[in-house]
Formats: C-alpha cells, sequence, structure tokens
C-alpha cells in the first residue's frame, strides 16, 4: 500500500507540474469571428479604414502569414506601401493579371493570389506560378464584397495614399446583412433550371461562343451539333481530354462529370446537340 | 496412433479458423469488386445516359433513371449550418463531455492497440529465441490489457450517445458521408473480439510446434482488425480537418474512398501508429515498475526488471521516430493549408509547444535517466560512465533552449528594461531554427545512452573495434556539426521557406546517425565476449522513470489531441461546416491544461483498475479453516 500511495502522489504531483506550466504561458482565448453590423447612415471614410484595418488583423487572419521578416511567410504587407509595390507588380512581366491599377490589383491578389506571386513566395515546387494563399472570399476566411472593400481601403490610406474605394452602397449591406460572402456557405448551388442557366452555371460561355464560330478560349459551338453526335457532346463535357479539337489547348476543366446534376448535364447536351448552326 | 490423433487435433482447432479466414477473404474480394467497378462514383451515376428524366418531358421508359436522378438529389445535400439555438444545452459545456469521453476513448483505444503489436513482436523474438521467457512476458503483456479493451468499448459508446446527442446536426453530416463505412468499422469490433479472445486465452493451446504459428497468425490478424479500426476512425478525424470527396458546400461528390483518403490522413495514421506503440510500451513499463517495487522477492524482482526495461526499450524505441513523424503531417497540413499550419505552429496555438517541449523533455530525460541506472546491472559500464554526464549535459541544455519563449507578457518598464519585446540573446534561441537543433541533438543523445546501455555488457572482440570505434566517433560529431550549421545558417540568414526546409536535412542526419550506429554495432559486437549482467540490480529510484514515462506520455497525447482539433478552429467540417455552438472558440491554454489533468487522473485511475484486475484473476483465497462449530 505505501508503495501504491507512494507512486500514486509521485504521478499526479508530475501531472500537476505540467498543468502549472499551462498557467505560466499567456492566457489568450481564440473567439470565432462575430460578424459585425455596418450603420450606411453614419459611415464615414475613417470608419470604413478602421473596419478595414480590423478585418486584416483578425477575421482575415491576414497577419497569420503577412509579417515582417524572418517571421513571415509571405511578403510584409503592413511594412510596405502596398500602392507603390502593386505599381511595380503590374509592370513586372510575369503579372498574369487584369488589373489595371492598385485598386484593382489588391481587390485581384485577394480574390485571385495565383495571378501574380512575389518572387520567392510561390508554393513549393511552383516554381512561384502557384500562391499558398487561399482566396478571401472563400471559406474557411469568407470575406464579403464590403469587407474586401474595407480592407483595401485601409492597405491604400495606411501609408498616406488617396483612397480609390467607394464607401459601400446599400446593396453591399444587404450582402453583409445576409451574411456575406459565408451567407452561402450553407446552401448547395440551386440546379439549373434550363440549358442556358446551366450554361452559365458552370460559365462554358467564359471560353465557348454559343452564337458564332469564333474562338474564345475554345472553339465556337453554333454548329456544334452538325459536327458532333449527342454521345460525342457528352464525353467531350466529362471527359474533356479524350477528344480535343486541333489547334486548341487542353484547357477545359475535367471536373464537370463530378459537379453538374444528371439533369443539367442532359439538358446541355440536348441544347448543344441542337446547335446545327 | 498418437500422430493421428494430435493430427486430427490440429485439424480440428485449425477448422474455425480457416472457416473465418475464406468469410475475410470473400468480404475482402467483394469490397474489391466493388471498389473496382466504381461503384458510387460521379462518373459512374451518369454513366447510363439518355436514362434521365428531363423537366417538362414525358418520362423515359427505363424507370432506374428516375431512381438514379432523385439519388443524385439527395447526395448533392450541402452540410447543413445549425445555429446555435439548434445545439441542444444540457447545462454544462458540451464540448468538456466530448472531450473528456473523447479522449479517455482514445487512451484506452491506443493502448489495445498499440500492446498486441508488440506483443506479437515480442512472442516471435520468442519463437526465434526459443527463449519461453518472451512467451510468458507477452502472454503478460496481454493479460494486464485484456480489460482495456472493455474499457475503449466503454467509452467508445458513451462518446458516440453524448456526440449525437450533443451535437445531432453535425453527427447527422458525417453519417451522410461516411454512410456504410461506419458500419463496416462496427462491423470490425467483431473480427478483433474474435481474434483477441482466440488469441488471448488459446495461448497455452497452441504453444508449440505448427500451432505456435497458429497462434502468431491469429495475432497477425487481431493487429489486421485493429489498425482497420484505427484507420477507419482516423478518416473521420482527418476529413473534419481537410474534407475531400465533397464541394465547396460539403455535398458529397465523390466515392466513400475519395472522401476516406484526404491530404491528412496518412500522416496521422503513420503518426498515431507509431506514438500508440510508445504510449503502450510505457504504460506496460509502470505495471513492471510497480510490480518491481511492490516485491522483496529477487526473482520477481529480476523478472520485473527485466519487463520494465523491454518496456521501456519499446516505448524509447518508438519514441526516436515520432518527431520524422510529426514533421511529415505538419508539412501535410502547411501543403494541405498553409494558414491552418501556421495557427498551429505560429498563432493562438503556438504557446502549446512550449508545453509540448516540457513534455517531450521528461520523457527523453526519463528515458535516458532509467538507461544510465539500468547501467548498474552490468559489470562492463564504468567504461562509459564519462560520457553520462555530457550525455545529461546536452540534454538539459538543449531542454533548456527548446523551453525558451520567444516572446514575453511584460510590462511597459520590463520592455524598457530589456530593450525590446525580446531579449538580445534569448530572443534567438525562441525560435524554431533554435529548437530544431535542440530536439535533434536530444534524440543523438538519448541514441547515444542506447547505444551506451546495449555495449555496457559486451566486449567487441572483432580486430577491427577501433577503427569502428573511429568511424562511430565520426559519424557523431559530423551529425553533431551539421544539425548546428544547418540550423544556424539557413535559420537565420535566409528566409523562412529554406527554414523549413532545413529541417528536413536535420532529421535526415538524425536518422542516419542512428541506422549508422546499429549497423556499426550490430556487425561490431557479432561474436563478442559477454560479460555478467545482473537483473534486479538497480536502484528503486530509476523505477519512477517509468512512472514518468506514461504520465507525460499521457499528458502529451492529450495536448496534441488539443492542438489537432483545434486548427479547425470555429469549424465542424473545415471550410464546409461551422460550428455555431456556444463553444466554438479556442479556450484558454490553462483552461485546456485543466482538462488535459483530468483525463490524465482519469486515465490513470482507469489503468490502475485493469492491472488490479488483471492481477486478481491470478489470486485465490484460502479456504477458511473450520471452526469448532462447524461454521466458516
Amino acid at each position: 500500500m505505501k508503495v501504491l500511495f507512494k507512486t500514486l502522489g509521485f504521478s499526479l504531483g508530475l501531472t500537476l507540474l505540467f498543468t502549472l506550466v499551462t498557467y505560466l504561458l499567456p492566457q489568450v482565448k481564440g473567439e470565432a469571428p462575430v460578424e459585425k453590423k455596418v450603420d450606411l447612415s453614419s459611415l464615414t471614410m475613417e470608419d470604413f479604414i478602421a473596419l478595414g484595418d480590423d478585418i486584416f488583423h483578425n477575421k482575415g487572419t491576414c497577419t497569420l502569414c503577412h509579417k515582417p521578416a524572418p517571421l513571415g511567410r509571405a511578403p510584409d504587407i503592413e511594412g510596405d506601401d502596398m500602392v507603390a509595390e502593386s505599381a511595380k507588380r503590374l509592370a513586372d512581366p510575369r503579372y498574369k493579371g487584369d488589373a489595371k491599377d492598385a485598386e484593382g490589383y489588391l481587390r485581384e491578389s485577394m480574390l485571385h493570389p495565383s495571378k501574380y506571386v512575389v518572387a520567392g513566395w510561390g508554393k513549393k515546387g511552383s516554381n512561384d506560378s502557384e500562391s499558398p494563399m487561399p482566396p478571401v472570399d472563400k471559406p474557411p476566411i469568407q470575406l464579403s464584397a464590403m469587407e474586401i472593400d474595407a480592407v483595401i481601403a485601409w492597405l491604400e490610406a495606411k501609408d498616406g495614399n488617396e483612397v480609390t474605394v467607394a464607401l459601400p452602397t446599400a446593396a453591399a449591406a444587404a450582402e453583409v446583412a445576409a451574411g456575406g460572402a459565408g451567407g452561402d456557405a450553407g446552401k448547395a448551388p440551386a440546379p439549373a433550371a434550363t440549358a442556358e442557366e446551366a450554361l452559365a452555371k458552370f460559365a462554358c460561355v467564359s471560353c465557348h461562343s454559343l452564337d458564332s464560330k469564333d474562338t474564345l478560349v475554345g472553339p465556337g459551338l453554333v454548329d456544334v451539333g452538325s459536327r458532333l453526335t449527342s454521345e460525342q457532346v457528352r464525353q467531350s463535357i466529362l471527359d474533356p481530354g479524350a477528344v480535343i479539337a486541333e489547334g486548341f489547348p487542353p484547357a477545359m476543366p475535367t471536373d464537370f462529370g463530378a459537379k453538374m446534376t444528371v439533369n443539367e448535364l442532359e439538358m446541355i447536351v440536348k441544347y448543344l446537340a441542337e446547335k446545327k448552326g | 496412433m498418437m500422430k493421428q490423433t494430435r493430427f486430427s487435433y490440429i485439424r480440428g482447432m485449425m477448422r474455425p479458423v480457416l472457416m473465418f479466414m475464406t468469410v475475410l477473404l470473400f468480404t475482402g474480394m467483394a469490397t474489391l469488386v466493388l471498389a473496382e467497378t466504381g461503384a458510387g462514383s460521379a462518373q459512374a451515376r451518369i454513366a447510363p445516359v439518355g436514362e434521365v428524366r428531363l423537366q417538362g418531358q414525358p418520362p423515359v421508359e427505363i424507370a432506374p433513371a428516375a431512381a438514379k436522378a432523385a439519388e443524385e438529389k439527395a447526395e448533392l445535400e450541402a452540410a447543413p449550418q445549425p445555429r446555435r439555438a439548434d445545439y441542444p444545452n444540457v447545462g454544462m459545456s458540451s464540448r468538456a463531455i466530448v472531450w473528456v469521453l473523447a479522449q479517455m476513448h482514445l487512451f484506452f483505444g491506443a493502448l489495445v492497440l498499440a500492446v498486441p503489436l508488440f506483443v506479437l513482436m515480442i512472442e516471435l523474438v520468442g519463437v526465434y529465441t526459443g527463449d519461453e521467457r518472451y512467451d510468458d512476458m507477452a502472454h503478460e503483456f496481454m493479460k494486464i490489457s485484456l480489460t482495456g479493451f472493455s474499457i475503449t468499448a466503454i467509452f467508445g459508446g458513451s462518446l458516440a450517445l453524448a456526440l449525437f446527442m450533443l451535437y445531432p446536426d453535425f453527427m447527422g453530416y458525417m453519417m451522410h458521408v461516411f454512410g456504410a463505412q461506419v458500419l463496416v468499422y462496427a462491423s470490425m469490433f467483431f473480427f478483433e473480439s474474435f481474434f483477441l479472445y482466440v488469441y488471448y486465452y488459446g495461448w497455452n493451446a497452441f504453444r508449440y510446434g505448427n500451432l505456435k504459428w497458429v497462434h502468431l497468425t491469429l495475432g497477425l490478424l487481431l493487429n489486421a482488425s485493429g489498425l482497420t479500426i484505427m484507420v477507419l476512425a482516423n478518416s473521420w478525424a482527418t476529413f473534419m480537418m481537410a474534407p475531400s470527396g465533397v464541394n465547396e458546400v460539403g455535398a458529397v461528390v465523390g466515392n466513400i474512398w475519395e472522401i476516406m483518403k484526404g491530404p491528412l490522413w496518412n500522416p496521422i495514421n503513420l503518426h498515431r501508429f507509431i506514438a500508440n506503440i510508445g504510449f503502450g510500451g510505457a504504460v506496460v513499463g509502470a505495471y513492471a515498475a510497480f510490480k518491481f517495487l511492490s516485491t522483496t522477492d529477487p526473482e520477481k524482482r529480476a523478472h520485473y526488471d527485466w519487463m520494465g526495461y523491454t518496456s521501456n526499450f519499446i516505448a524509447i524505441l518508438a519514441f526516436l521516430p515520432l518527431p520524422f513523424a510529426g514533421y511529415y503531417l505538419m508539412a501535410e497540413i502547411y501543403s494541405y493549408s498553409q494558414q491552418m499550419g501556421i495557427t498551429a505552429m505560429g498563432g493562438i496555438l503556438a504557446w502549446l509547444f512550449i508545453v509540448q517541449a516540457v513534455l517531450i523533455g521528461t520523457i527523453l530525460l526519463a528515458g535516458n535517466f532509467y538507461l544510465w541506472s539500468g547501467m548498474s546491472r552490468t559489470e562492463g559500464s564504468e567504461r562509459y560512465k564519462g560520457l553520462i554526464k555530457v550525455i545529461a549535459f546536452v540534454l538539459v541544455v538543449s531542454f533548456l533552449i527548446w523551453v525558451t519563449p520567444h516572446t514575453l507578457i511584460l510590462s511597459a518598464s520590463e520592455i524598457s528594461l530589456l530593450g525590446g519585446s525580446h531579449h538580445h540573446i534569448l530572443g534567438p534561441l525562441g525560435i524554431m531554427p533554435a529548437k530544431n537543433i535542440a530536439v535533434n541533438l536530444m534524440l543523438i543523445a538519448t541514441f547515444l545512452s542506447f547505444q551506451l546501455y546495449r555495449r555496457s555488457d559486451k566486449v567487441a572482440t572483432v580486430r577491427w573495434a577501433p577503427l569502428g570505434n573511429a568511424l562511430l566517433i565520426g559519424v557523431y560529431v559530423a551529425a553533431v556539426v551539421n544539425i548546428i550549421f544547418l540550423g544556424v545558417y539557413y535559420g537565420y540568414f535566409t528566409n523562412t521557406v529554406y527554414k523549413v526546409g532545413s529541417s528536413v536535412a536535420q532529421v535526415s542526419t538524425t536518422l542516419v546517425v542512428i541506422v549508422a550506429g546499429l549497423v556499426i554495432d550490430t556487425l561490431m559486437f557479432r561474436n563478442a565476449k559477454r560479460l555478467p549482467s545482473h537483473w534486479g540490480r538497480i536502484p528503486d529510484r530509476a523505477q519512477y522513470a517509468l512512472f514518468a514515462l506514461p504520465i507525460a506520455f499521457t499528458w502529451l497525447m492529450a495536448l496534441m489531441g488539443y492542438v489537432r482539433s483545434s486548427v479547425k478552429t470555429h469549424w465542424h467540417v473545415y471550410t464546409v461546416m461551422k460550428d455555431n455552438s456556444p463553444d466554438n472558440f479556442i479556450p484558454t491554454i490553462g483552461y485546456a491544461g485543466n482538462m488535459i489533468t483530468l483525463v490524465t487522473v482519469l486515465f490513470l485511475l482507469c489503468v490502475l483498475f485493469m492491472f488490479w484486475v488483471a492481477n486478481l484473476s491470478g489470486s485465490r483465497q484460502a479456504k477458511p479453516e473450520a471452526t469448532a462449530g462447524g461454521e466458516a
């Protein structure tokens, strides 16, 4: 029994010692982000910039990576003048985005981070062609368009540059009231009711012209029904790599089979098969 | 006749085992066929083209297609997003209830998965050496962990009930995603129980000859079913951290294999597999230490000393590669989501790694202390006593570097006295490069202790022994220089990307030392002269190291489980299902410490019960002597 008490005492003492260590460290609680209400009637640009500052340091979780060297795992946005940096990056031959000015670049860099990757900060093995940064309008960050504007306003203002973003409109406020970009997180994308809706939903028209033979990224589809059978149209959607039209790059997404519902696929196939030019 | 009877006996024993294996084989084949046909994949669902009923059109002739469309619609159901009011309120923190039950289930689950693994290895060693002591020890390990299987099931069942009651939407979603896989998981318990009981209770019935191989096969099948259970359950945890096979709103778009095979599944499988062995070894080591301290019989002390040594050997041997598995896991986490990786290592959870350093430091110091104390068993250990001081110095200095925090909570006057928030000398020791150097040196020092211990009862007889020793010293020196150089140069003079890359080269260097040490010693001590070794000749205080190990292991497991779960921040399933419960925040480290201590103490009490029950089976009450009146 003496051995039992001695060994139990030793074990409990050691356990309590470990507990004590946890009390010697900073007691920080990690709160989940809380939606903030914005009163448009009294919102000033200063408030909007302050909102951007708050989002950058809290909800946006930007400072997890964007820290001063040598601690950062991404460029030191807070330390750099991002308007001046934007101009340099837009002029860089490696830049492959569509922005024309600092505001556009900053927005693009948040929504499509891989459009331009600062040298040395790309994903391992990507040769700086792919950014490790998640798009900020998608989970887990899920900033609304208004919140992204607020961050841009703060990025412009913090180094004394002119703020080019406008104060939020009623439409943006309505988006926030509905839960911002994250408001859609609970809903599956609604199935398309018509072939036109399905073509729009899967952004087919971004690369294919439906009413002409003009080439955008892929071939025009105005006469696709006379060139391909229904079966071939279906195959070219589900397995675009199987047959690639001559002279075109293999750029079509390969995951439509997983994304489309059976109805949507069949509506698109039927619609395209009937397009005889 | 005798031969005939023996053959019939073997055949009789083999029949149920063969039948069971046939069932297993057919089940496996059926699963493979299903997997090969791609049942359930998006393509397979879409494949029977022309059988779909379109809106506004008359029904198609083939009825099953309509059912398929309905199935498609049902499958593309987004993850639910419960509001706070949707979470049942039981008057106390739901998370705390689940935390305790989940951790207790995991502790015992880890123990009962690990023990049969090394028991099988020990049994195999017994077969090859012909030394029955190994067989008896393996049997004893099984005996003391047997109750653990029931305790695991009790906590597992309670956990499932608590989850369904407290998080109904979340569990509904998980059941929707994993579907029949959960039933496969449940069915594996029948297999595991069958193999467990036949393996344990058949130990003496299948002891020699061909029957021993039947017994070893049963042990293998027990481990196979246990590991299958582990990897299936791991897929739930990793799906919550890094969901796969679902779209951006959590709707299922892949088959069950795509759902399970997330980016973190294999890293977690590997990490848990290794950690479980270390944990199991440490727990049974405490049993041996307790029995050693409780007896004065020299024979029993010798037996339990040997048992404790074997347990410590298993625990430390499994522990040495664990940091490498940890690196692999963290690298995959960073690769999946840099944000998640930094939340763990550089964000709010980063402070927990100071506690981790204290725990790993305790494990290494205790393991080393036990090895040094164990050297008193052998008469050849005097040769190495001087080196122990050097090893102890390296361990203590490395440990202090490891626990040096990067930043301190300071008042304004303290900051002004310090000249900034970081101390100009200690500040650089607070970042990862210094800690990477420290942890690798600690692992090398521990391996050196182990090597010295193994050498202490031997004298090499090969002619090239001096050359072998020189080579070994060269390997150690080169490795230490390389680890320090990589840490200092790439850690302080280049950017973070190279810093992380150099840590891989550092752990590889440590691995080279371990492999080179084992190879050189194996060759050098072939046909070595053996010096007398006296089991049981070890100070009592050394046994307390065997108590420190399981306590630190248990605490460490609970701490890292907390980190693993918390990196999801306010998500049940990262990026697809938000946690809107009142407990959707990361609690303070002090609160986490309290919870971890609570589960550690509960585990300690349950383990004591398990050991007590194991000993109860070997006790027999003496028959009361009859009194004069004939009453007992």
